[in-house]
């Protein structure tokens, strides 16, 4: 093992070539901003189709059998494989928390350690003990224990984001504990349970995040529909589940537009450096609301700052949104000393804004056509939804961009630094490697994720156009469950 | 430690609430900090029970030339083997929600170790999922050499990983290696046997067979290592080793693997797999009782200094704990409902 740091040194010294080795804190901030990027795509995943499971279920066991139970052997498949993604994903990033942060665990272990350990307890469990049965017990337990298995999945999904935001809302606005001295380091001591996790942050936060998979989810589940109805028109389940989609759509998104107004001036009063990091705002003074940005030149693309964007922007509207009053100044970034990447911050605001207004147009498009019931007449509808598809997790994942960047420079605002936090007795070398191999495997998993999918999608392709399937391409197997509801009953 | 921290509402302290939840602040009994570390150990052992045999399974895996008997493995192990990962999520949590110092120097002090081991448990999770996508004879392949590799480094890795938790000096050694091989073989065991109980003979016949090796295998690993240890004396454990609680576990280990393997040629697969479901059950408590009264011993870390304080541990108590039985109940319900064999449940091949 060289000696890292010459490494580092060396490379400076030449300015030219890029270091062999990161830094540890900047690789361990790259391999947990990876991870859960990724992760968070499945835990989404799982949030947003659980209740479209539980609808299809309930639908199919007491209702049209029929149509339903292809849906809900379709989407149950797909949940299968994204679960186990979630988990296989998960663990390492549960574990990262002790190998590259082990000064985040220890300070902050005593606030996060009881609802980490709540989310395993409480809502790993039950969505894992009753996917098995969902996927496997079809026939060998009661209808009535099917279709509250569902139920019980989702639940085990909608606590598990109520635990881990718990978590992620304290370290945005950290309550109910005090600092002290413990085995020769400052640590959160818990004081007040109700304060600390019930903090002013977590109720915005459940929302907007359950809000979001849901919307991603419906996306997905319209786009999927468009592409069965493209190819079929004729096919009524996945009409359905286009309807089904839509309705959900043309609650959600335009919810989420409102609901995300009020949360960014929640977030300007506990957090002015993380709004005024949102909207590029640097003096103190009357914020301008730029609706639309775009860079006059490169620099202003890693630089935003007003006089270098072309913006439609509303004077005053910043102050207006953050306090209701059009002259109150807001809190501008160079008050402090040390500010978040300002751009990484700025553009993914912008970014998930843009994407939500485009879901708001999806949905009343969908919703108008489903009200004059021509879902399916229009091709640029279908081909629209279909490229859609994937855009409600992009906006989702960007949203957490402007949440955990626009927290920098802490892990705990105000209460422990990322630099700080860090494990000081990790190598370049180790943190490097790991790094890699996060890449690399995650890379892979998200490659092998598509691709089961592509095969789902194309097994039900040839049973949708009524041709048989391709045993090359699928086989009723036992992991992914052994579909007695086709043929048993 | 504390950077400057702007003055304003988001000082928590300030902000605290004059009336916190009803949440006494003393431990609300005595030994509590005690009874999380038995907890987190328990937690452990439920890992290495459940998840164990499913080790067991995808090693034994390798045995298996026949595409048939190949998918009777795999469905053995499909609906349990996520709820019993989850195990390990639990331990952790449950490590770092009652001792987060400890969490923070076991895993930061074993990176590469903890990190290979959550990799292997990764590709042993996603190799079965892919391999039943396509009919091809050269991917199952792969993805089975996959499966075979996943399923034998994750218990090696974990094993050697509570091993140097033990014995360790935050470096890794001989005795933690040998951990990580006895965690193999105890996974072997308890996998024999729990793939006894899902199938029929003559497979079931040839498994009762590998089982018993397995257990004899299990058994000269645990003495091998307590030679290693009264040679090797890592930080004075030869004291530990010669206490009655010590002694009465180890004797117990033989006495389980020997009734084990009595009741396998009796052919009572369903007790014989409980009584190594005993075995490891009887593992944790040997760390837990080789750890006390330290929870980290590389840094002489104690289970009193290491707990959190009396709001935090008393508040996972009151939620935790009720919860905890409620998931005992879940998985009695998960193994009811797929309780028989493979064959005969026909969610199988």
């Amino acid at each position: 093992m060289p000696e890292p740091g010459a490494l580092l040194v060396a490379a400076d010294a030449a300015g030219t070539t890029l270091p062999v080795f990161l830094d540890p804190e900047l690789a361990s901030r790259m391999q947990f901003g990876w991870t859960i990027s990724v992760h968070i795509l499945f835990a989404a995943l799982s949030i947003g189709l659980a209740p479209f499971i539980v609808y299809f279920t309930y639908r199919e066991v007491y209702g049209d059998a029929e149509r339903y139970t292809h849906l809900r052997e379709f989407w149950l498949k797909i949940f299968a494989v994204g679960f186990v993604m979630g988990t296989v994903t998960g663990i390492p990033m549960s574990f990262q928390f002790g190998t590259n942060w082990p000064r985040f665990a220890e300070v902050s272990g005593e606030l996060i350690g009881g609802p980490l350990a709540f989310e395993a307890k409480m809502a790993f469990f039950l969505e894992a003990v009753f996917l098995g049965v969902l996927l496997f017990g079809k026939g060998r337990v009661s209808d009535r224990q099917y279709v509250l298995s569902s139920v019980l999945v989702g639940v085990g999904a909608w606590l598990s984001g109520f635990w881990i935001l718990v978590v992620n809302a304290w370290m945005q606005t950290p309550r109910g504990y005090e600092l002290v001295q413990r085995n020769g380091m400052e640590v959160a001591q818990l004081t007040d349970p109700a304060a600390a996790f019930l903090n002013p942050r977590f109720p915005w936060m459940y929302v907007h995040m359950m809000n979001a998979s849901v919307i991603a989810v419906a996306l997905v589940v319209a786009g999927v529909s468009a592409f069965f109805l493209w190819r079929e028109r004729e096919s009524d389940a996945w009409l359905s589940a286009l309807r089904v989609a839509v309705v959900i759509l043309l609650i959600t998104a335009p919810f989420q537009a409102v609901h995300g107004d009020a949360y960014g001036r929640h977030v300007e009063e506990t957090q002015p450096q993380k709004f005024a990091a949102m909207e590029a705002h640097y003096e103190t003074g009357s914020a301008d609301l730029h609706l639309f940005a775009i860079p006059k030149e490169p620099s202003a693309i890693t630089d935003p700052r007003a006089d270098n964007l072309w913006t439609i922007s509303l004077p005053g509207l910043g102050s207006y949104l953050a306090a209701g009053d059009f002259d109150e100044p807001v809190q501008g970034l160079n008050e402090y000393e040390e500010n978040p990447p300002v751009a990484i911050v700025f553009w993914s605001f912008r970014f998930m804004v843009g994407l939500g207004f485009l879901f708001i147009g999806l949905a009343l498009w969908g919703g108008i056509l489903a009200w004059r019931r021509s879902l399916t007449d229009s091709d640029r509808y279908l081909q629209a939804t279909m490229l859609a598809s994937p855009l409600g997790f992009a906006a989702l994942v960007t949203g957490w961009y402007v949440t955990e960047i626009g927290r920098q420079p802490w892990v705990v605002q105000g209460v422990l630094r990322t630099e700080n936090a860090v494990s000081t007795g990790l190598t370049s070398g180790q943190a490097t490697a790991t790094l890699v191999g996060f890449v690399v495997l995650y890379v892979l998993l998200i490659g092998a994720f598509l691709y089961v999918v592509k095969l789902i999608v194309e097994t039900e392709l040839s049973r949708v156009e009524g041709r048989e399937t391709d045993p090359s391409v699928w086989r009723r197997v036992p992991i992914l469950g052994r579909v007695a509801g086709g043929e048993a009953e | 430690m504390r950077g400057v921290a702007e003055a304003s509402a988001l000082d928590g302290s300030a902000a605290a609430s004059p009336t916190p939840l009803l949440v006494p602040d003393e431990y609300l009994f005595d030994g509590l900090p005690e009874f999380w570390f038995a907890l987190v150990l328990g937690t452990l052992a439920a890992y290495v029970a459940l998840d164990g045999f499913d080790f067991g399974v995808g090693m034994w895996y390798a045995t298996r030339d026949d595409e048939h008997d190949r998918e009777q493995f795999l469905a053995a192990f499909g609906p349990v083997w996520d709820a019993n990962e989850v195990w390990l999520v639990a331990f952790g949590t449950t490590l770092l929600g009652a001792f987060p110092a400890a969490y923070a120097a076991l895993l930061s002090e074993h990176y590469l170790l903890a990190l290979g081991a959550v990799a292997a448990l990764l590709f042993r999770g996603v190799a079965p999922e892919l391999r039943e996508q396509r009919e091809d004879q050269r991917w199952r392949r792969a993805c089975d050499r996959l499966f075979v590799a996943g399923s034998t480094l994750s218990p090696l890795l974990l094993g050697t990983l509570v091993g140097s938790w033990v014995f360790g000096t935050g470096t890794l050694s001989l005795p933690a290696i040998l951990t990580g091989v006895g965690l193999i073989a105890l996974s072997l065991t308890t996998g024999a046997a729990y793939l006894a109980v899902k199938t029929a003979a003559p497979l079931r016949d040839e498994l009762t067979r590998y089982g018993q090796f397995a257990t004899a295998g299990y058994l000269a690993g645990v003495v091998v290592l307590l030679a290693v240890l009264f040679a090797l004396d890592p930080r004075g454990i030869t004291t530990d080793l010669l206490s009655a609680p010590v002694l009465a576990i180890v004797l117990g280990s033989v006495g389980l693997g020997v009734g084990g393997v009595a009741l396998a040629r009796r052919e009572r697969h369903r007790e014989w797999f409980a009584s190594t479901l005993g075995l490891a059950v009887l593992l944790g408590l040997l760390v837990a009782v080789l750890l006390y009264p330290e929870v980290y011993p590389a840094t002489g870390l104690t289970v009193t200094d290491a707990a959190v304080s009396p709001i935090a541990l008393n508040l996972m108590t009151i939620l935790g704990l009720p919860v905890l039985v409620l998931v005992g109940g879940y998985f009695v319900y998960l193994y009811s409902v797929f309780g028989g064999t493979v064959e005969s449940e026909g969610y199988g091949g």
